[in-house]
């Protein structure tokens, strides 16, 4: 086998030093009757081109070739070649945790520039070395927020991402949190008057996205003053991150989560993608997470090390800020890449192109007759679209002209049923942009 | 570095050097030479109460966390707030510079409980014969 | 230095700065292709909102100095392509690179999770036949592959036994967790609402058998067992600690990160493990990539199937594949959109390249464990003598008498060409020395090994400050931590240089 490098005579010349006379005698300690006698029942062995083909035919079974007009937490993004070039070399690919720093400076120094882009990016003083995802940032970082307030209490915003929420709930079953739910006006932001309401000095944290998961953009002062009223700290979770090339960061915020697929990572049906949490210097003991910081080694040199490993499991095991160990490490260097390669003016452009193209998409969208804005809140790359008829019977239709519509609102939200959340990106070309409005204009004209 | 002969030691390796109701806590030179460099300390705020037996803040060097065991229960009037910036002073001033908190304790009767400074060092004499057994 | 070292020891490689110290405005990396729609006003419609200025502090440079500077960073590191990692339970084999290209298709690496699922029948079928190697090779019967790590698995699999036991009337109260186990442990009981109650290992390093009968009460609601133990000695008796735990009502969990000593040898599900999770990131090769991504899939007895996260995969009567988002016992999703499908995609690639000869690589794993045992037996004290299965553990005992400790051994180790073994784990060795060279290490490999740490070994003896201030080949000699943890610097900011950038 190709990726086993003994031939048959050096296993008899080892088991020989070993004084075995056969293999099976190196599995002794397992009792016979648990010993597998017949050979697992799965496929291959495969050499590589079969390994291949099996691949290209799942890959035929799927959706390429289609123009997707879906975001919802995953972005189709413009990614350089140059990202694979440097995440494919072994160095990075097949290194280990930096734990020895001496023979893992690549690793370490590459954290240090992924934490200085998420602080700049956010507006925060510290972030750490990547969280699972968004998801489970968001998650981390209201975690966070009960153990520096001591309280019980979390109120989330119903326009966060639904997904992100159910996480949430799914992890604070058993910690005792009580999580509730905050409503959006007809603008589709926040509530503000209904957080007022709800706020008490037994409040952990106040949390919102934004852009929210009906790319409505919130604004954050009024939010971040009302939890701060009563002690309670402010976490903003952040899906889509390119909007940041274009929108203020949540400075008001104590805890930042965001998700950093949009910087360079494809959306692999769901994963591997990178979440980051970012805060106040002050809160920094209570991050999750590896954290790379800068020191000199015995003769002066710069270098770095992981640090402040006594939050983390293998020193605290049960106190443990979280159980975190495996984090994200390969996807946060592709986004560190990503990220500097797109430099100040190209993330900027992109942002600007996002926008420009979701604005002329709405607009095409809105010359349907029956076609309406969900809501006015201003939008960066998604907005909401109220049809005439089901999404999911529009949607149909596309997909016979190899068109990925827009998401059903009407599952995570019964409220918004015939509504739909439209993402267009700088990937997305005009052409395309016209024929989908074309063809959505040809499904709303189909009889019944 | 010797373990001064007025203060009272407890098997955590924390000393007490009692006036009055009135005792400063901190930890004896052995706990900082077992624990290595320290590099961050997590006390409890003026006003608190500590219960005997009880953690009431912990002191980290790199690699480890000691829990710090109140030896005596009270109320916590003043803490090192030297220690936030300057943790190191564990290391080289574990009985003067680097006191942790002083307590107004509940019941000064107890202290007579804990062991002496030849007690201790007999104590930690003893463990040292232990360990390396 | 030792004249003996065989190994090119010191990369030739270049010093860098941070990518901050290269940058000068109206410098760029990246173009786009131009705006093909009108430009829209973004001052007038956003307002407030708008970031008018880039991100400040945003580097700018070019595509060749993005290129160089990564590239040169790769270079301080080392890596399984250039050399054994003997840490123990981390199973660092080799990466198949065809996993890689696999995972890049056009059609895989593309798909949108909330993509029509007519559309998605190839990515639904990769996660079913991954889901059906991993029950045929576990023994279990059912599966969830959304867990993105072990971490996150062990927690899946203590919130199964949770809803599991609360649904017959008390969740119980405490986890019993051996003295041995991997810091993931204790973390994830008590996030899973669980008190945390220490079981100490016997003399042999296993579990205390006589110790969990007296421990397992109502209260219990299941042990977390690592098998092989993290001294990498198979739990003998392990079917009748199930017995003992399902006796009461409680149910043994397995941490399967040492499942590279197990896999197509038994079954844990045939051992009595009522649920498990894998490190697909550890035992079915996906690469670690400096600290992740990883994939903790949890595979489980029928009894804990309906508490299983959702979405679940089903199989429809026409043979189509679709998740389903509603069960009504579900205990919730633990992750956004399903799973780390890309690593699970890498894992079925090298599943699929060994097919039923995965036993193999468990054997060849297991022998040169035991060669490299044999060899340094004397050489290094070996505190636990019952047979070791993939990764063996000794102690510093021996070196510790001349004031040479396990991680000085480690240091020195990196002069001679090889990543440190686990250093100071398991807790219940003191100075421990765990080495897990895994199935991808030739013959020439392993005695190179040997003979390092055999040299090493006599160093320690014989001039043991060489030992002491190792490494003397790296890029940097020993970083100071505690300045590090003192005073932590976590990001750069423009303000003056450190002068210690120097050559």
């Amino acid at each position: 086998m190709r990726y086993l490098p003994k031939s048959p005579v050096e296993r008899q010349e080892m088991l020989a030093a070993i004084g075995k006379k056969s293999i099976d005698e190196l599995f002794s300690s397992i009792p016979e009757k648990y010993r597998l006698r017949e050979a697992l029942k799965i496929p291959g062995p495969y050499s590589e081109a079969e390994v291949i083909q099996y691949f290209k035919e799942r890959a035929a079974e799927n959706a390429a070739g289609y123009t997707s007009f879906l975001g919802a937490g995953v972005y189709n993004h413009l990614r350089s070649v140059v990202t694979d070039t440097i995440i494919q070399r072994g160095e990075f690919l097949t290194s280990y945790t930096p734990y020895q720093a001496e023979i893992s400076q690549g690793t370490l120094q590459a954290i240090f520039e992924f934490q200085t882009l998420m602080c700049q990016l956010t507006g925060q003083d510290v972030a750490n070395a990547s969280m699972y995802d968004g998801s489970t940032a968001t998650m981390e970082a209201v975690l966070m927020a009960e153990r520096l307030t001591g309280r019980r209490r979390v109120l989330v915003a119903r326009s966060v991402h639904p997904e992100y929420r159910e996480v949430l709930k799914t992890y604070a079953k058993n910690s005792g949190l009580r999580i509730e739910e905050i409503p959006f006006t007809k603008s589709g932001t926040v509530d503000v008057n209904a957080l007022k309401s709800a706020l008490k000095d037994d409040v952990a944290a106040v949390a919102a996205q934004s852009p929210n998961f009906f790319g409505a953009i919130e604004t954050y002062a009024p939010l971040a003053e009302a939890a701060h009223s009563v002690g309670a700290m402010f976490v903003v979770a952040i899906a889509e991150g390119v909007s940041l090339g274009l929108l203020r960061p949540p400075a008001e915020g104590d805890i930042v989560a965001m998700e950093a697929q949009s910087f360079g990572l494809p959306p692999s049906y769901g994963g591997p993608f990178a979440g980051v949490i970012a805060a106040r210097e002050k809160y920094v003991r209570q991050m999750p997470g590896r954290l790379a910081g800068q020191t000199t080694d015995s003769e002066g040199h710069r270098g770095f090390v992981l640090t402040l490993a006594t939050r983390e499991q293998h020193i605290r095991r049960e106190k443990a800020t979280s159980n975190i160990c495996t984090n994200q490490a390969l996807c946060a260097l592709a986004a560190t890449v990503h990220l500097t390669l797109l430099g100040k003016e190209g993330l900027r452009e992109m942002a600007e192109q996002n926008f420009s193209k979701a604005q002329f998409a709405l607009a095409e969208l809105l010359k349907i007759p029956g076609v309406r804005r969900t809501f006015d809140a201003p939008f960066f790359n998604e907005f909401t679209v109220e049809l005439p008829r089901s999404v999911k019977i529009v949607n149909s239709h596309l997909v016979r002209e190899k068109i990925v519509g827009p998401l059903a609102l009407g599952t995570p939200y019964p409220e918004l049923t015939k509504h739909a959340l439209v993402c267009v990106t700088e990937m997305t070309p005009r052409t395309e942009i016209e024929r989908f409005a074309g063809a959505v204009k040809r499904a709303l004209e189909q009889p019944v | 570095m010797a373990h001064p002969k007025s203060f009272r030691y407890t098997k955590e390796h924390e000393w007490l050097d009692v006036k009055g109701d009135l005792a400063t806590i901190g930890i004896t030179d052995h706990a900082q030479h077992e624990l290595g460099d320290v590099v961050f300390v997590e006390l409890p705020k003026p006003g608190a109460k500590i219960e005997t037996g009880k953690s009431f803040g912990t002191v980290e060097s790199v690699k480890a966390v000691s829990e710090i065991y109140a030896p005596a229960s009270g109320e916590v009037i003043e803490v090192n707030s030297e220690l936030q910036n300057k943790p190191e002073t564990i290391n080289s001033d574990p009985h003067g510079a680097a006191w942790l908190i002083k307590v107004r304790l509940t019941n000064a009767a107890t202290i007579s409980d804990l062991m002496d400074a030849a007690a201790y060092e007999a104590f930690i004499a003893e463990k040292g014969k232990e360990t390396s057994a | 230095m030792n004249g003996k070292i065989k190994k090119a020891s010191r990369h030739v490689n270049q010093n860098e700065g941070l990518i901050f110290e290269k940058s000068s405005p109206g410098k760029r990396a990246f173009e786009l292709p131009p705006l093909d729609v009108p430009a829209a006003e973004p001052a007038k419609a956003l307002g407030a909102h708008h970031r008018k200025e880039g991100v400040e502090g945003f580097p700018e440079v070019s595509e060749i100095e993005v290129l160089r500077h990564f590239t040169r960073l790769s270079t301080w590191n080392h890596a399984i392509d250039l050399g054994m990692y003997p840490l123990g339970s981390c199973t660092m084999k080799y990466n198949p690179r065809v996993n890689e290209f696999v995972a890049r298709l056009e059609g895989i690496a593309t798909e949108h999770p909330y993509q029509p699922q007519e559309l998605s029948q190839g990515c639904l079928k990769i996660l079913r036949l991954l889901e059906k190697c991993l029950l045929e090779i576990t023994g279990m019967d059912a599966i969830t592959l959304q867990p993105a790590a072990g971490a996150q698995g062990e927690l899946t699999g203590l919130l199964l036994i949770r809803a599991y036991l609360q649904k017959q009337g008390n969740p119980r109260k405490k986890v019993l967790i051996p003295d041995s186990a991997h810091g993931t442990n204790p973390a994830t009981a008590v996030i899973a609402g669980y008190d945390v109650e220490n079981i100490k290992s016997e003399s042999h390093g296993q579990v205390d058998v006589e110790g969990l009968r007296r421990l397992v009460t109502e209260d219990v609601a299941a042990l977390m067992i690592t098998n092989p133990s993290t001294l990498g000695i198979f739990e003998q008796r392990l079917p009748e600690i199930a017995e003992i735990l399902h006796a009461k009502g409680a149910l043994l969990y397995m941490d399967g990160a040492n499942m590279n000593a197990l896999a197509g040898i038994t079954r844990p599900g045939d051992l009595g493990v009522d649920v498990m999770h894998l490190n697909l990131h550890k035992t079915f090769s996906t690469p670690h990539g400096g600290g992740g991504p990883g994939a903790g899939p949890v595979a489980m007895r029928k009894i804990l199937e309906p508490f299983r996260p959702v979405p679940i995969l089903v199989e429809k009567e026409n043979g189509r594949l679709a998740l389903e988002p509603i069960r009504p016992d579900s205990i919730g999703r633990v992750k956004a959109f399903s799973s780390n499908f890309g690593v699970l995609v890498r894992a079925l690639a090298y599943i699929l390249a060994y097919g039923p000869g995965v036993r193999q690589a468990t054997e060849d794993a297991v022998i040169n464990a035991n060669y490299i045992r044999k060899h340094l037996e004397g050489v290094y004290e070996l505190p636990y003598s019952l047979p070791s299965m993939h990764e063996v553990v000794f102690s510093d005992a021996i070196q510790k008498k001349n004031g040479v400790n396990t991680m000085d051994i480690a240091k020195r180790l990196i002069d001679y060409g090889f990543h440190p073994y686990t250093t100071a784990f398991p807790l219940i060795v003191p100075g421990a020395l765990m080495i897990e060279p895994t199935e991808s290490e030739s013959r020439e490999e392993c005695d190179l090994f040997i003979d390092a740490m055999k040299a090493i070994a006599e160093e320690a003896a014989t001039q043991p400050e060489i030992v002491k201030a190792a490494p003397h080949t790296t890029r940097v000699r020993r970083l100071d931590e505690v300045g590090a943890a003192r005073k932590p610097v976590l990001r750069w900011k423009p303000a003056a240089p450190r002068s210690t950038a120097a050559d």
